[in-house]
């Protein structure tokens, strides 16, 4: 009798796993499909599931735009911008995890709320700063941007990995003799590589899918994928086959990264329960 | 090898006093032992001798020199940690080797040392072995042999058997003794097992809320405990306690009656102190002998029979219960009457500030 709910419960919990999948995944899915349609197709009522596939918005998307040039600066900035931000937060991550102090608490909610903060509220200030900095579409600027919105995150995501880190295993380096940076970078850095990988991945996407910062502080130069899509949701009517077939090329690549490096996410995010 | 002193050692976190101003002097070779119940600071202390915690006031001095502000692995010591704190990511040569690497010796040299340990501790078919594959034991000789092949001037143990089981525990501290005698070295070793303490000690250093209670050697804590807590705290089972009133010293003891109103004459002096004060005897319960009838008379409530030794726990008229440690053979049954014979020679008497009465006569094997 127990056997036979626990299977049953295991049945249900499985059509509802598969069903909230393919509901979130379903916009991805019809973009995708929309992108292989003529612009007829693509707007025809009701909408069509079987239909002769086109590859003719891509070609025209291409045509119209430099995708690798807008492609090239959202790998610039994302990169970068997850590669300072790493920098600053292994350090800052550290030393709040191993040496805490009455106000590590605080710093850590405070650094929390600056996300809370609607962006659009420090628009006019960012802007002005990167203008007088001369950061104006300019990757450089776009990053730092970037990468100052996700540290919050990034400290906070790589805080926890580190405080699995059991404390003793340090102490016993700095037995050995080892500096703080040799503690960090030969102790802790070993073992919260997982954790580290599973953060710099969320970066890496946050920073990918970044609209609002990349929008407001770039036109042309340093513009990445996210305005190259912006840009085919024209004020002269909306061409779904194009702007579906520009959004599938910009999410391409994240989409497959992410999907390869799937494992090390979970992993990552696991961290706790398999230590 | 090295001597160790401490000079009124202080560590303050926020504004609570944690260690209270330890003064101690550790000898070369010796092994010395911190005990105390929980929370008494003993392993706060051994860290600040590490240098994982800052000192707040005091000096502490290796070798004659003071090496408060000196870095954990500038300090020529080697420590070993509860949970062995292994390096997860590295093999067992590898854990060994981390600290000479960071102290610069040369690759063979390293290698040398690390396969003479290995030997000596019998990890040699484990040494490409990560941690995770090793048992408790195992893990707990490769922590140990990382502390050894330093070659440091003093061996820092922080409570290195209480995560292994009881057999294991046992054959550690038999191991542990003997690598202190075979390495000489100057040893500190904290934990809360007294019998770990009794065992491998030299000196025994009895701690509570951060102040040291009495510093001696294992026979000497037992044999003459300064005040109630080390009485309490060395010997099992613990020492039994019962009050009484002083009557009355001279140079060659003092006497007191006890509740039955039977009277007792300890070989211990009294100066100064008036008749008529409440005192409490102290007797260990190996020290009372049975009798089937006489006087100190009580039921027995609960009979522990461990093969070689009986426990016999005894409710005397006035509540109080008496444990006896007799032989193992003893036919005596639970709810039967029997009769205690306190020897004088074996009791103890405390003052009513805690503080013990000096004996009249040393126990020889505690000079």
């Amino acid at each position: 009798m127990a056997l036979k709910t626990k299977t049953s419960t295991r049945i249900g919990v499985t059509i509802l796993g598969w069903g909230i999948a393919l509901w979130l995944f379903f916009p991805i899915f019809w973009m995708i499909l929309t992108s292989f349609k003529s612009e007829v197709q693509a707007i025809s009522t009701p909408p069509k599931l079987f239909f002769m596939p086109t590859l003719s918005s891509y070609a025209e998307v291409f045509e119209r735009a430099n995708y690798w040039h807008f492609a090239l600066n959202t790998v610039i900035v994302s990169v970068g911008a997850t590669a300072i931000a790493i920098a600053l937060a292994v350090p800052a991550a550290y030393s709040m995890a191993f040496m805490p102090s009455k106000r590590t608490r605080g710093t850590l909610l405070w650094m929390l709320s600056t996300r809370m903060l609607p962006p659009v509220g420090v628009l006019v200030p960012i802007y002005i700063l990167a203008r007088n900095t001369h950061l104006l579409d300019t990757c450089t600027g776009l990053a730092i941007v970037d990468m100052l919105t996700n540290l919050p995150i990034i400290v906070w995501m790589l805080y926890t990995f580190f405080r699995e880190v059991p404390a003793p295993i340090l102490e016993a380096g700095r037995m050995d003799g080892a500096t703080r940076w040799q503690e960090m970078t030969l102790v802790l850095l070993p073992l919260a590589l997982p954790g580290i990988a599973s953060t710099a991945l969320l970066s890496l996407i946050l920073c990918w899918n970044e609209a609002f910062w990349s929008l407001n502080l770039t036109s042309s130069h340093a513009a990445p994928l996210t305005a190259f899509i912006a840009s085919f949701s024209s004020p002269e009517g909306l061409f779904f086959g194009k702007l579906s077939a520009a959004s599938t090329l910009a999410v391409a690549p994240i989409l497959v990264f992410g999907w390869i490096s799937q494992k090390q996410l979970v992993r990552g995010l696991t961290f706790g329960a398999v230590k | 090898m090295a001597t160790v002193e401490l000079k009124n050692l202080r560590k303050t976190y926020l504004t609570e006093e944690i260690i209270k101003g330890i003064s101690l002097s550790i000898e070369e070779r010796e092994f010395v032992v911190f005990v105390g119940p929980s929370g008494c600071g003993k392993s706060t202390l051994l860290r600040m001798i590490a240098g994982l915690e800052d000192i707040t006031s005091g000096d502490l001095l290796i070798d004659g020199q003071r090496v408060n502000d000196v870095e954990p692995g500038k300090r020529g010591l080697a420590m070993v940690f509860q949970s062995y704190a292994l390096y997860p990511h590295m093999n067992v040569y590898k854990n060994m080797e981390f600290g000479l690497k960071l102290s610069g010796m040369p690759e063979a040299e390293r290698r040398t040392k690390i396969e003479h340990v290995a030997r000596t501790l019998q990890l040699e078919p484990y040494l490409n072995h990560k941690p995770g594959q090793l048992s408790g034991g195992q893990r707990q000789r490769v922590a140990i042999g990382r502390a050894i092949v330093r070659n440091p001037k003093v061996f820092l143990f922080d409570e290195p058997l209480s995560n292994l089981d009881a057999a294991l525990r046992g054959q550690m501290r038999v191991e542990l003794s003997a690598l202190h005698r075979k390495l000489g070295a100057t040893t500190i070793y904290v934990t809360h097992d007294q019998v770990e303490a009794m065992t491998m000690a030299d000196k025994i250093v009895v701690l509570q809320k951060g102040v040291v209670e009495q510093i001696g050697s294992p026979l000497e804590l037992y044999h003459h405990p300064r005040n109630l807590f080390v009485a309490r705290f060395i010997g099992s089972p613990p020492m039994n306690f019962f009050s009484a009133i002083f009557q009355g010293g001279d140079a060659a003891g003092s006497s007191v009656q006890l509740r039955d109103g039977s009277n007792l004459y300890v070989p211990v002096t009294s100066p100064g102190l008036l008749p008529g004060t409440k005192v409490t005897v102290g007797i260990r319960p190996e020290h009372v002998e049975l009798a089937s009838s006489g006087p100190n008379s009580g039921g027995v409530e609960v009979i522990e029979r461990l093969g070689a030794i009986t426990l016999v726990h005894v409710r005397m008229p006035d509540g109080e219960i008496i444990v006896v440690q007799t032989d193992g053979a003893v036919l005596t049954d639970v709810d039967t009457r029997v009769s205690l014979t306190l020897p004088p020679r074996n009791c103890h008497l405390f003052a009513p500030d805690g503080l013990a009465f000096e004996a009249c006569h040393r126990h020889p094997l505690a000079a």
